[in-house]
Order: structure tokens, then C-alpha cells, then sequence
């Protein structure tokens, strides 16, 4: 146990020893970064911007912790994140009072159902079907982004709307209400998952799927709510996108957050081979996604190259992350694995499987 | 690897490499291999079919080549593809490859006034270059795939904007020479030389993979690492070898691609390496590896273009009803395929 335990920590250490190192670099280039103030009983200050921008990533990958730990993926979270937006913006900017909370909520309330379905159709596809998730998603990635702008009708809805507006840009008992509503997701997600038998039926059809099975455990159903999970968090991403900007835009809304998504996942210390995950990790890993955004602005590197940033800080910490690499760095000589290139664990499970 | 006897339809079957054993049986309808294959032509001839007798053109042959001449470059990509595939990985920077390979070639000729036959090898060498990094990074630190090209793919396209955020047209001789020259064929066809390249590509690929000690190895790894190595098989050199080939076709890709358009763009091919992917897994190539063919992937491919043509040929969508109607056309052929394998079985 005490073994299981420390590899644990090792698993959150490093990317949370790379976010310290970012957060120190920001504080040395700004010295006010940490810096956390009070205004008009709001609380302002980076840390929070933070928290603030990265709660979209934080959900999305929330909900892509659960598909990756079934051995899945889901390309189609920034389609439902554009949709959801779109939807909600469409049913608000026709209201006859864009400011009536009742009006709001419907559309939330739509927006959210729309999301759901995409996510059913996305499990049903996966499970029933029997299509491999990558392609299964990637029709409604590419379907989907055509799908909002036929919401939009190839334009930016804007709407006017100040409770559409709290989710994404008000604040709610001095801290902003994304970072509130993420952080409850979060925590509803952990009581479901560790505090029932679900998380370990997810970890289980990851690990193995026919072992699961012969084990009488209905995998089909465990995964449609996997991608239903994982689409609703997306579209509450959406939402809070749009409400941000108070406005829908169906070609650029949520491009690309798969990718950020998948690699909060891994940063996580989560495997993409599926079985074991971490919803901690998955938090830090994009937060540090999202502290690696605001390092980028706050160094003033020049836009053209941030890319070649990410990518070097990227490596950094799966390299840093990845034993074979840190025994490597510290000339311990380990015998060569058996498995000749994975790490410890999977190379358990893979013999589990073999077995 | 199994034995021809294994019962099929189970997963266990579908996982199965080629043994010499069974490649007597190659031709063979119930060999439950080609089943995906099978169904993906038959797929495409009833799309084809469909499409001549909705448009009046589309009967002409050269539409059928210039499914080929258009998507010569993803074509090489998606064979490259099919290597790393086949192992049990993924290669997620190719279309960042892509992109900086035009650009390279743009630059390098136009700015810094190298020939292009300096220029292109040059191109090729970094792309296999980039490869050989990060198959070296996915097996020596154990890293998983899908991450380090994510990283390849931020670098390649990082590396891209640093070099030009501008479109570079270009006019050198060589490489205007090489865009312009038809390859002619018999009956009034023709191809472009970029198409005649990513022809002779597949054939090297279709010939390493099923005809050479790398293919067998790629197949064994990809059915199960740990037995691969155990039996003494050169894991480290092929995987490093895969991602290597993988870089190599991308970049290759590229310069088909600054054939294809005559310039350098840092915003080309932005999610190619999903097309490239989706192109190897209709093909029939599963995503575990062990399982798949060349053949395949050149057919992915051509559902993938086929798809486009029937599109462009419709002429009447807006851009947003294009995406849907790609996505529906795409499911089409999946589930068809399902179908197909499912009622064989």
C-alpha cells in the first residue's frame, strides 16, 4: 500500500513541481502576481484569472478523464462546446426579455439536453455500434462544428443578457462563478465516482473490457454514461465560454480543446490505455495548461512562437513524469524492462490481460 | 502469432499479423481478415455508382484519378500513418510536419536561394529527423505516443510560425516544373507527378510491410510487445524505426503538397493527421495494431476523397452543410462497413 501510495504522489509531484516553477517565473517577471485583491467585494488577482479561464478546461477534461479510463476518447468535445453555446445564445437572443431568469434557465436547461443527446449518440455509436472512439467522435467533430454554425446561421449570435452573463463572467459570494460552478462538477464527479461502486466499474471495462464483462458487469451501459458524462461537462463548458463573451460563435468556439483536454488527462498521470484515473490530476494538469497560457502573455513572448513554448514545457514535464527517463538522468541502471517500453503499471495489466 | 485455425469473429482474430501460412489462403472470401476491406470496396464501387448516375460528369475517369492527384499527400501521410498505426501507436504531428515542410521548401528556395534538389532532401531529412526524436523519446522514456506527438505537433507547427506566418508563393523552376508536368496515360488520362510518387510510396510501403523482416517485426509488436520482445525481435530499432517512416512520409507529404499549391503556408494541413487517421481505421487497420493492411488505408483514403468530389460535384452547400454532410457521408460508410462485417460473420 505504502509503495501503491508513493507512486501516487509521484504521479502529481512533478507536474505540480512544473506549475510551481511556472508560478515562480511569473512572480519574478510580476511581482504582483500573487497578489489577491478586494474590489467592489470581488476577489481580482491572476491566481484567480487562472482559475477562472481554465475552468472550461477544467470541466471538459473532467468529463475526458472518464472516457480515456474506459480506454476511449472523445474528439468531439469542442463541436458540443460551440453547439451548447450556440443553442443557448439562439434560444436567449428570442426572447421577448433577454434578462428574465426563467428565460435564462430554459436555456440552459436546453443547451445542457442538446449536449446529453450528442454524448448519448457519441456512447451509442462507441458501445452498440462497436466503432472505435476515435472515429466514433470524430464524425460528430466535424459534423458538429456544422452543426453550430447552422445554429448561428454562420454568424456571431450576441446576446444582451445579465443572468446568461453570471455564469461566465459574474461572481457569486466574491469568487467567480465558473470557478464555483467547475469546482462543484469536480466535486460531484468524485463523490460519484469514489463514493460508489461506478468509478471502479469505469477503471474496470478500461482495464479490461471482456473480463468486465464475463464479470457481469454491463459495460455498454457504463459506457453511453461515459460519453454522456463527458459531453454534458462540455456543453456546461460551452455554456461558460459563451457566457463569457456573451456570444455564440460556432466556427472558433472551443476549437482545439479536445487536444488541451486529452493532454490535462495525461498530464494527470492518468493513462490513455485506459483502467486507473485521476480526477485530482486531471484538475492540475490543466490547470497548468492553463498557468502555461498565462506565462506565455506575462513573458511577452511573441505570438508566433508560443507553440514552440508549449511544446518544450510540454516535453518537460512527460519527461520529467516518466521514470524510465528520471532513472536514466540519475545514471541509475535499471535491468531493461521486459516490456521494452512502457511503464511499470501497464506493463502489469498488459500481463493481467495476457494471462 | 496464432495459427490459421483460430475460430473467427472473436477479437483474438481480428488481432492476428500475416504468417506465411495463411497467406495461401489471401484470396480467399470467408478469410475473415479482408472482411473490412472487402466491405470498403464494395462501399465505395455502390458510392461511385451512385455518383454516375446523379451527375452527368462524374462517368469521366479522370474524376477517379483526381481523387488521387488530390490527396497524393495525405495519401503518403496516411500510409506513414499505417506504420506507427500498425505498431500499437499514433502520430499525431504529421499535419504540423506537413505544414513545416512547405514552408521549409518555400523559404529555403525563395529566401535563402538554395536548388530544390538541395532544398528537398533537406525537407525529407527533417521530417524523418523529427520522427527518429520522437520515437526515440516514446520508447527509450516510455512515454505515451499519443502525448510526445502532441509535442512534435506543437514544435513542427511552432517551428513553422517562427519561419513565416505568411503565405510564400513560389515561381522556382524546379519545383513549378515538377507541379505543372501531367503524367500522361492511356485513353486521354493523365496524372500528376506528385500522384505518381504517392503510387510508388504505397508499393514500398505494401512491399517493407508484408514482404520484410521490419513488416513482420512492425505486425508482432503491434499483436503484443512483450512477446515480440521476448522472442528476441528488435523492438527499440522498429519503433523508433515506425515514428522515423512516419516523419519521413509526412514531410514528403509536404513537399507533394507545396507541389500541389506552389507555396509555403504555416497554416496548411491544420488536423490532416485526423484525416490521415480516419483514412488508416476505415481502411480497416485497427487502432490496438497488429491488424491491418496498405491496401486499406490507400482505400480510407479514397473514401475520404470520394467524399469530397460527390460534395463538390452537389456544388450547392454552404459551407457549414459541407461539414455535416461529410460527417453523415462518413458515418454512412462506417456503419455500412459494420454492417457488412457483422452479416459475413
Amino acid at each position: 500500500m505504502t509503495v501503491l501510495r508513493s507512486l501516487a504522489r509521484h504521479r502529481l509531484f512533478w507536474p505540480a513541481a512544473v506549475m510551481a516553477v511556472l508560478l515562480a517565473l511569473n512572480v519574478a517577471l510580476t511581482p504582483s502576481f500573487f497578489s489577491i485583491q478586494v474590489r467592489d467585494g470581488h476577489l481580482y488577482g491572476s491566481l484567480i484569472d487562472i482559475l477562472r479561464f481554465g475552468a472550461p478546461l477544467i470541466l471538459v477534461a473532467l468529463g475526458m478523464t472518464l472516457v480515456v479510463a474506459t480506454r476511449g476518447i472523445d474528439l468531439s468535445v469542442g463541436s458540443v462546446v460551440a453547439i451548447s453555446g450556440a443553442v443557448a445564445c439562439l434560444w436567449i437572443s428570442e426572447l421577448p426579455e433577454q434578462n428574465s431568469v426563467a428565460g435564462v434557465l430554459a436555456a440552459l436547461g436546453i443547451a445542457l439536453g442538446v449536449a446529453l443527446v450528442l454524448g448519448l449518440w457519441n456512447g451509442f455509436l462507441v458501445s452498440v455500434i462497436g466503432i472505435q472512439p476515435i472515429i466514433a467522435t470524430l464524425i460528430l467533430m466535424v459534423a458538429g462544428r456544422g452543426l453550430a454554425q447552422l445554429v448561428t446561421g454562420g454568424q456571431i449570435i450576441t446576446v444582451n443578457s445579465g443572468p446568461y452573463r453570471l455564469l461566465g463572467g459574474g461572481y457569486w459570494f466574491g469568487l467567480p462563478a465558473s470557478i464555483i460552478v467547475a469546482l462543484g462538477m469536480v466535486a460531484a464527479a468524485a463523490l460519484l465516482v469514489r463514493r460508489s461502486a461506478l468509478g471502479m466499474l469505469v477503471e474496470s471495462v478500461g482495464g479490461n473490457p471482456e473480463a468486465s464483462r464475463l464479470a457481469g458487469i454491463r459495460s455498454r451501459r457504463i459506457l453511453v454514461v461515459v460519453y454522456a458524462w463527458c459531453a454534458l461537462c462540455a456543453g456546461l463548458a460551452g455554456l461558460m465560454i459563451s457566457s463569457n463573451v456573451s456570444s455564440a460563435d460556432g466556427n472558433n468556439a472551443g476549437l482545439w480543446i479536445e487536444l488541451d483536454a486529452i493532454l490535462a488527462v495525461v498530464l494527470g498521470g492518468t493513462l490513455l490505455s485506459g483502467g486507473r484515473f485521476s480526477l485530482g490530476g486531471t484538475v492540475l494538469g490543466a490547470l497548468l495548461i492553463q498557468t502555461l497560457t498565462t506565462t506565455v502573455y506575462t513573458l511577452g513572448i511573441p505570438p508566433e512562437s508560443t507553440l514552440l513554448f508549449k511544446a518544450l514545457v510540454v516535453t518537460a514535464v512527460c519527461l520529467i513524469q516518466s521514470p524510465a527517463f528520471r532513472a536514466r538522468l540519475s545514471r541509475r541502471r535499471r535491468p531493461p524492462a521486459p516490456t521494452a517500453g512502457r511503464s511499470q503499471r501497464d506493463a502489469a495489466t498488459e500481463a493481467e490481460v495476457t494471462a | 502469432m496464432s495459427t490459421p485455425t483460430t475460430s473467427p469473429g472473436t477479437e483474438a482474430a481480428s488481432r492476428r499479423g500475416t504468417t506465411p501460412g495463411q497467406r495461401r489462403s489471401r484470396l480467399s472470401p470467408l478469410d475473415p481478415r479482408y472482411l473490412p476491406i472487402a466491405a470498403t470496396v464494395a462501399i465505395l464501387l455502390a458510392a461511385y455508382v451512385f455518383g454516375v448516375g446523379r451527375y452527368d460528369a462524374f462517368s469521366d475517369g479522370q474524376v477517379l484519378l483526381n481523387i488521387l492527384v488530390d490527396n497524393a499527400f495525405l495519401l503518403v501521410v496516411a500510409v506513414g500513418m499505417t506504420f506507427v498505426i500498425l505498431t500499437g501507436g499514433i502520430d499525431l504531428s504529421v499535419g504540423s510536419v506537413v505544414a513545416l515542410a512547405t514552408v521549409m521548401c518555400a523559404v529555403l528556395t525563395e529566401q535563402a536561394g538554395l536548388p530544390a534538389v538541395l532544398v528537398i532532401p533537406i525537407v525529407l531529412a527533417t521530417g524523418a529527423l523529427l520522427g527518429l526524436g520522437m520515437g526515440s523519446v516514446i520508447h527509450y522514456f516510455e512515454i505515451q505516443p499519443f502525448v510526445v506527438t502532441l509535442a512534435g505537433m506543437f514544435l513542427a507547427r511552432g517551428l513553422a510560425y517562427t519561419l513565416s506566418t505568411e503565405s510564400i508563393s513560389m515561381d522556382d523552376g524546379v519545383f513549378t516544373a515538377i507541379a505543372q508536368t501531367p503524367v500522361p496515360l492511356p485513353g486521354g488520362l493523365h496524372l500528376s507527378i506528385s500522384a505518381t510518387i504517392a503510387v510508388c510510396v504505397v508499393l514500398v510501403a505494401a512491399y517493407l510491410l508484408h514482404y520484410t523482416r521490419l513488416g513482420r517485426t512492425v505486425y508482432a509488436i503491434g499483436g503484443n510487445k512483450r512477446s515480440a520482445f521476448l522472442m528476441g525481435l528488435p523492438v527499440a530499432r522498429t519503433r523508433v524505426t515506425v515514428y522515423t517512416i512516419s516523419g519521413f512520409c509526412a514531410a514528403l507529404g509536404g513537399v507533394l503538397l507545396t507541389f500541389y499549391t506552389l507555396s509555403g503556408n504555416s497554416l496548411n494541413a491544420v488536423g490532416l493527421e485526423l484525416d490521415a487517421i480516419a483514412a488508416v481505421v476505415i481502411g480497416g487497420t485497427v487502432l490496438m495494431g497488429g491488424f491491418g493492411f496498405v491496401l486499406g488505408t490507400v482505400l480510407g483514403v479514397f473514401v475520404l476523397g470520394l467524399i469530397q468530389t460527390l460534395i463538390i460535384f452537389e456544388g450547392t452547400l454552404s459551407s457549414w452543410w459541407t461539414r455535416i454532410a461529410i460527417g453523415v457521408m462518413l458515418l454512412l460508410f462506417i456503419l455500412l462497413q459494420r454492417l457488412i462485417v457483422w452479416r459475413a460473420r
